[in-house]
């Protein structure tokens, strides 16, 4: 079965990076979503006796230092950094396409205004913007997913509003102009399906940044909070005992490398595709 | 020059824009900062006095512009717990600096010359792997190389002793030596993002028509690569070089955690937890402000390089 889908891949011209890509992501979306029903542990439960173990049949990825079944808890630990990627593109992907579409179609000034607030927002690194955010309210998951959904829009923003911008005097454009469509209507039922191959890379690419900025952003304390950790606050927690059982910090690296390395395959393999 | 001046002017207005959005964000926040510096057992005459000295009681637009005012002089205002924000910083501001550069020229001398060789060998055994490591090295978030590099270098072969941060007034060398493998750790992904692009730039560049008649007027390989394409290749690379000297400086926030390096970085962490909001603030609006200047160098040496902007901008 695998192997003649393999096959059908490659009779479809279907790149490695693309497969790579499918496998990856693939396998790590399945055990996300299992974890949603059931994990080997229970990723919150201790146990003294069982402290630091290295890699076992009864714990595939060992312990930490409070006997909590590592492979659990990176189960968990994805789907939480996952959900606050997906929450962070919905915000940042959405209000972005929204607001650079409108600027980008009206014009005037308060496009002008809007690109100056863009050039601002985008003279801070995304994470310190998110930084800020979060420094402004409290830490937590929602907090996160807001203040990184806000610290992409600009960049969204940006893409969306140059595409606009190019469609705005296009034929087809004019068309439905004199056939007395709507603003709205032409914006959303004309021009956007038009743009939709180069927001989509960028939603990929995007999606991928917005991983490692919620790893970092937990890394450094400030994202979600224990004991319910992302994948960044295991390996900031596991630091320091991770002479004596490497496997804590690298079960949970592995996993962001793991997840980044798919869609970024995901993302190489449709732009080679295209 | 025109130009320039155009440029110029622009970056001043995304400044204001930048220091009005930073001023709102941390004065429309709940907590009285006279309150937070006399703690909660002083009494109102007290704390009236205080907002009085501070200011706080005129309309906050009066506030801004007295801080703007002060922030051009260089005064960055008095931190809650450690005086004057301006020392503070120019205290910790030469370690941060250091790292970026050292990452820097990491970034330099690695990717540009391994660009230049996989695109030249295309194809060959040496470009494919180049071309896998880098998509999987570009996956590594730069805190966790660190802790590999902390792991592997540090606690097993142990070429620096993790934590062992000597100040740059007590021994430069030994501080120089303590920054190598965080800035190594910071390099890591723009190396890879570096080479993958001046790589994909060069191979474009090399099929183009120039290049046929640069070699049919009898031009050696070498000469061809470095007189005719690598001037156009470096174009696309030196915006992408500006923008990673900015990432670097924010990289280095977490880098510093991981490594312990008490620069810029922690500070503003630590000023984040305790809610220090006048070294927030400082801190952000001199980041913003050396990303825009990087922003505007780069548009400069852009011209510089490859005079046909100005005849499609002017």
């Amino acid at each position: 079965m695998k192997l003649s889908m393999i096959k059908k891949f490659k009779d479809k011209k279907i790149n490695s990076f693309l497969l790579w890509g499918l496998i990856l992501t693939g396998i790590m979306l399945l055990i996300v979503v299992i974890g949603i029903f059931w994990t080997p542990y229970d990723p919150t439960k201790m146990s003294a006796s069982e402290k630091l173990q290295g890699i076992s049949l009864r714990h595939i990825l060992g312990t930490d230092n409070k006997g909590r079944d590592i492979f659990s808890r990176v189960m968990y630990g994805s789907r939480i950094t996952l959900g606050i990627a997906c929450g962070t593109m919905v915000i940042g992907a959405g209000l972005g396409t929204i607001l650079g579409a409108i600027t980008g179609y009206f014009g005037g000034f308060l496009d002008e205004v809007f690109m100056r607030i863009v050039d601002a927002m985008l003279a801070f690194p995304s994470i310190l913007l998110a930084l800020v955010i979060v420094s402004l309210f409290d830490s937590g998951n929602i907090v996160v997913m807001v203040a990184l959904g806000i610290a992409f829009i600009p960049s969204f923003a940006r893409i969306v509003r140059s595409e606009v911008l190019r469609c705005r005097t296009m034929d087809y454009v004019e068309n439905a102009r004199i056939q007395g469509a709507s603003d709205f209507r032409i914006i959303f039922r004309h021009i956007m399906p038009n743009i939709t191959g180069v927001l989509w890379s960028s939603v990929l690419i995007g999606f991928n940044n917005a991983v490692l900025a919620e790893a970092g952003l937990s890394y450094l304390g400030i994202g979600s909070q224990p004991p319910y950790d992302s994948l960044g606050n295991m390996l900031s927690s596991a630091q320091q005992f991770m002479v004596k059982n490497p496997i804590c910090v690298l079960g949970p690296g592995f996993a962001i490398v793991w997840m980044v390395l798919g869609f970024s395959f995901l993302g190489e393999g449709l732009r080679k595709k295209a | 020059m025109k130009y320039i001046l155009k440029k110029a002017s622009m970056m001043v207005l995304t400044l204001i824009a930048v220091s009005i959005l930073v001023f709102l964000a941390f004065n429309l926040i709940p907590g009285d900062p006279a309150t937070r510096i006399l703690g909660t057992e002083a009494t109102e005459s007290q704390l009236q006095l205080l907002r009085q000295e501070m200011g706080l009681n005129d309309p906050i637009y009066v506030r801004y512009l007295r801080w703007i005012w002060n922030f051009i002089r260089g005064d960055l205002g008095e931190s809650y717990s450690y005086g004057s924000v301006s020392a503070l910083i120019l205290d910790k501001i030469p370690i941060t600096i250091w790292l970026a550069i050292m990452a820097f020229f990491l970034m330099f001398v690695i990717s540009i010359p391994l660009g230049i060789f996989t695109a030249r060998h295309e194809g060959g055994v040496i470009d494919k792997i180049v071309v896998v490591l880098d998509q999987v090295i570009m996956a590594i978030p730069p805190f966790f190389s660190g802790i590999i590099i902390t792991l592997v270098f540090g606690l097993t072969l142990q070429l620096f002793v993790p934590g062992g941060f000597v100040s740059y007034k007590i021994d430069f060398w030994g501080f120089i030596g303590y920054l190598v493998f965080p800035a190594i750790a910071i390099a890591l992904p723009k190396i890879t993002m570096c080479v993958k692009l001046l790589r994909g730039s060069v191979i474009e560049e090399i099929s183009k028509d120039y290049t046929r008649t640069a070699y049919s007027r009898g031009n050696t390989t070498r000469g061809v690569l470095y007189r005719h394409v690598l001037k156009n290749a470096m174009i696309p690379v030196i915006t992408f070089m500006g923008m990673a000297l900015a990432d670097m400086v924010s990289g280095s926030i977490v880098i510093e955690q991981v490594f312990n390096i008490p620069g810029i970085g922690r500070m503003l962490l630590s000023s984040i937890n305790n809610r220090d909001y006048p070294v927030v603030e400082a801190i952000i609006m001199g980041i913003a402000i050396l990303v825009m200047v990087v922003n505007l160098i780069v548009d400069i040496i852009y011209r510089l390089v490859d005079p046909r902007i100005e005849a499609i901008n002017d």
